[in-house]
């Protein structure tokens, strides 16, 4: 046998830096180059081969009690960690928040940790109902009805119910997801106006009654105008927030059930109620109601104008009350619903989970990950999350211990809609061309009802093409 | 064919760029292309083979993808011609015995290599009236040309003459560097020559600086034009995104219909429809300047 393997030598030593059985002399420059590069080649075969060997490293070690988290919530990473060590020392579970932001970013890590089945125990998902039944599909999500409809659904109960109605598939939505709820919401959010009170009050507007109707808002801003004052910002480079302010006057002007036949496909874009919602940018835009270059803002733009009371209005989700105190602990404001341009339907705000975690179903500690989401959502850690962060609690219990201004967000949860509560959801390229659209009405370049065409024939383009 | 061990040797060097160029390069454009085909989301297991129908959506469905090749275009012929017009005269200058060149030289590489972000959010900071200091509208005002005042991000006409211009005074450092490595090769003697024979700067900057640089024109225009069809980081952190349309660029579109439409199958489309384009643009340019030297 060895004499066997021997016969072979002079094969292996041909690739080696020393070889004995060649009789010429190689170069100095030869003998480095050889030397140096065979490690070189080494150490790029084993880590090609060793990359091979990934996988849910984090996930795989329930021995150790590690429940790993992923989130894009920069403002809460303190808070978390705290959360974190309270959590190990009370159970002895090490939980281990892992930070990637900003969202887009984290959103393309979700998904590639999704394709490579790498994703963490529980993690945060930004992606509109659609997306979140393909990773429920895909089986990265775990089913959570069981742990929170047990005792008469004593967890469930202590939720806002819109906060659970994002995360839950029922029997007749669309999406062809086995019915059930899917996520657990750590906060809520609501989307509303925000007026700055000093400012109103310089134009001689009462600071404490801001404009109910469109018409008292349109006169406020004429009023505002007068005085040298900004009317509203919103940072609508991010397209979402238009569609927000869209959608909630849709509610109000021609009701939830058109909304959703339109989504449908049975009430067309360029229905006369669709028609007035975008009329109601072009009107902004004729009164000067918009910050200047409002469209080529990123909110955090928008929201240090209105901290800095160079507008009187803003158009800002509950969020804001932790950034505002960052920009301006003196800034003094209230919390008003968009001014009604109709009374025939009532105004809507979005509203229900700001963030919620989901619990990867492949995770051999699923059931770790689960008892620490029951822990986050108590009463305890969820009125300490929202005094530190400022942001609503999830759990109502919770709502006594809060601040005056997050009460009056949390008040107005009795307004909020959200597209991932209504069981059907518009094409993303629908919805794009329809931000886009009145991006266009605010700067003058399209009108209404142009935009109302071209929304209607990219939808029946997609309705065609999904058929 | 008898394979002798130094060529067996040669390919064994090779190997670990050959590995890292197919698996970082060759794999994932056969995977990309594979992918233009499929109607898939990114996320769900399964795609649906649909053949060439997301390239046909792009020839003839979709206004937004072309809005956004021809917004590109426009910023690259600005680029084409003033970068690269500033660059060469530019290098010209500093090519000539002038005081403090290498100071020159140094400045003028400056922009290039600070990252598109931080030029994106100075110059957002100096042009915006509404988050920013106004510096251009208040110079403007102060010599006495208050007609001229605008705002130059927010307006659908100006933003993206606007940030062509931005992205010329980042990027006309690397033409400058390229432009004046070419005329230091030159040799010198043929202008003495040709100063002997009486010929003024003009005829010999016409006679025999311009066509001796052809190559390294061709390159640089090659290069400018790869690198401004493929801008979009400055655009975000200028603009915020695709304003209304107005300052889309393929980049930004591929992004768009993968992170916000869910649609990766279309966006590898996109990106495969979006590269053949860049090479046929090349190409035609490299023929024509081979044409033009060879006449």
């Amino acid at each position: 046998m060895i004499d066997f393997l021997k016969s072979f030598s002079p094969l292996i030593y041909r690739y080696m830096p020393y070889n004995p059985y060649k009789t010429d002399r190689k170069s100095w420059f030869s003998k480095f180059r050889n030397s140096i590069s065979y490690p070189i080649l080494c150490i790029f075969v084993l880590g090609f081969f060793g990359c091979g060997q990934n996988g849910p490293a984090d996930v795989s070690s329930a021995a150790a009690k590690k429940v790993v988290v992923w989130h894009w919530m920069t403002d809460r990473e303190d808070v978390f960690q705290e959360l974190a060590r309270q959590y190990e020392s009370l159970t002895g579970v090490k939980l281990v928040f892992e930070l990637f932001a900003p969202s887009d970013q984290y959103s393309q890590k979700i998904r590639s940790a999704a394709q490579g089945q790498t994703l963490p125990d529980i993690y945060g998902l930004l992606a509109d109902k659609r997306d979140f039944s393909s990773f429920i599909k895909a089986g990265h999500v775990a089913d959570l009805t069981l742990e929170l409809e047990e005792n008469n659904s004593a967890w469930k109960n202590t939720f806002f119910p819109n906060a659970v109605g994002v995360n839950e598939f029922k029997a007749d939505d669309s999406y062809g997801v086995k019915p059930g709820i899917y996520g657990i919401p750590i906060d809520v959010m609501t989307i509303e106006m925000l007026y700055n009170k000093n400012l109103l009050q310089k134009a001689g507007l009462d600071p404490e009654k801001p404009p109910a109707t469109w018409e008292e808002f349109m006169a406020a801003i004429e009023k505002l105008r007068a005085s040298g004052i900004q009317g509203m910002v919103s940072g609508w480079v991010e397209v979402w927030m238009i569609d927000c302010l869209a959608s909630n006057y849709a509610f109000n002007i021609m009701g939830k059930e058109k909304v959703i036949e339109t989504i449908k496909g049975n009430v067309a874009y360029t229905d006369p109620d669709w028609i007035k919602v975008f009329d109601l940018f072009a009107q902004m835009r004729d009164n000067q109601a918009l910050v200047p270059g409002v469209i080529a803002m990123i909110n955090k733009t928008a929201e240090q104008l209105f901290a800095n009371g160079k507008c009187a209005f803003a158009f800002n989700g509950s969020w804001c009350v932790n950034v505002y105190k960052g920009m301006n602990p003196d800034l003094d404001y209230g919390v008003m619903l968009p001014p009604a341009a109709s009374s025939k339907f009532p105004m809507a705000v979005w509203g229900g989970a700001g963030s919620s975690f989901l619990v990867n179903d492949r995770s051999p500690n699923k059931e770790l990950a689960i008892e620490f989401l029951k822990w986050l959502t108590a009463k305890e850690q969820q009125v300490f999350l929202a005094n530190k962060t400022q942001n609503l609690p999830a759990n109502k219990e919770a709502l006594d211990e809060i601040s005056p201004v997050l009460a009056q967000f949390a008040n107005d949860m009795k307004y909020a809609t959200h597209p991932n509560i209504l069981g059907v959801s518009e094409f993303p390229v629908v919805i794009e061309a329809l931000d886009k659209g009145i991006q266009s009405i605010i700067i003058g370049e399209k009108t209404p009802r142009q935009v109302a065409f071209e929304v209607q024939i990219i939808k029946e383009r997609e309705m065609a093409r999904n058929k | 064919m008898r394979i002798n061990k130094s060529t067996l040797e040669n390919y064994f060097f090779i190997l670990p760029a050959v590995i890292i160029f197919t698996i970082f390069y060759i794999i994932p454009f056969f995977w990309i292309f594979q992918l233009s085909m499929f109607d898939w989301d990114g996320i769900l297991p399964t795609k649906i083979f649909v053949g060439l129908q997301n390239f046909k959506e792009i020839i003839s469905q979709d206004p937004s993808w072309w809005q956004a090749i021809g917004n590109a275009v426009y910023i690259t012929l600005i680029a084409l011609i003033l970068q690269n017009a500033l660059a060469f005269l530019l290098a010209l200058a500093c090519d000539r015995e002038i005081k403090m060149k290498n100071f020159y030289r140094a400045v003028f590489f400056i922009p290039p290599v600070l990252s598109e972000i931080v030029v994106g959010m100075a110059w957002r900071f100096i042009i915006s009236g509404v988050d920013g200091a106004n510096i251009i509208n208040r110079m403007l005002v102060s010599v006495g040309l208050p007609q001229l005042v605008h705002n130059w991000l927010s307006d659908p006409k100006t933003v993206l003459t606007t940030v062509a211009l931005v992205h010329s005074w980042k990027g006309f450092g690397w033409g400058f560097l390229i432009f004046l490595a070419g005329l230091q090769i030159i040799p010198k003697e043929l202008y003495e020559a040709a100063r002997v024979d009486g010929a003024s700067s003009w005829d010999s900057f016409k006679k025999i600086t311009i066509p001796l640089m052809v190559p390294v024109i061709v390159l640089v225009s090659i290069l400018t034009i790869l690198g401004t069809m493929q801008a979009f980081a400055l655009i975000l952190a200028l603009v915020g995104g695709e304003f209304a349309g107005h300052t889309s660029v393929p980049v930004l579109r591929i992004l768009t219909v993968m992170r916000d439409s869910s649609r990766f199958g279309y966006a590898c489309a996109q990106g495969i429809s979006f590269g053949v384009i860049l090479v046929i643009i090349s190409f035609i340019q490299y023929r024509l300047s081979k044409r033009y030297r060879e006449e």
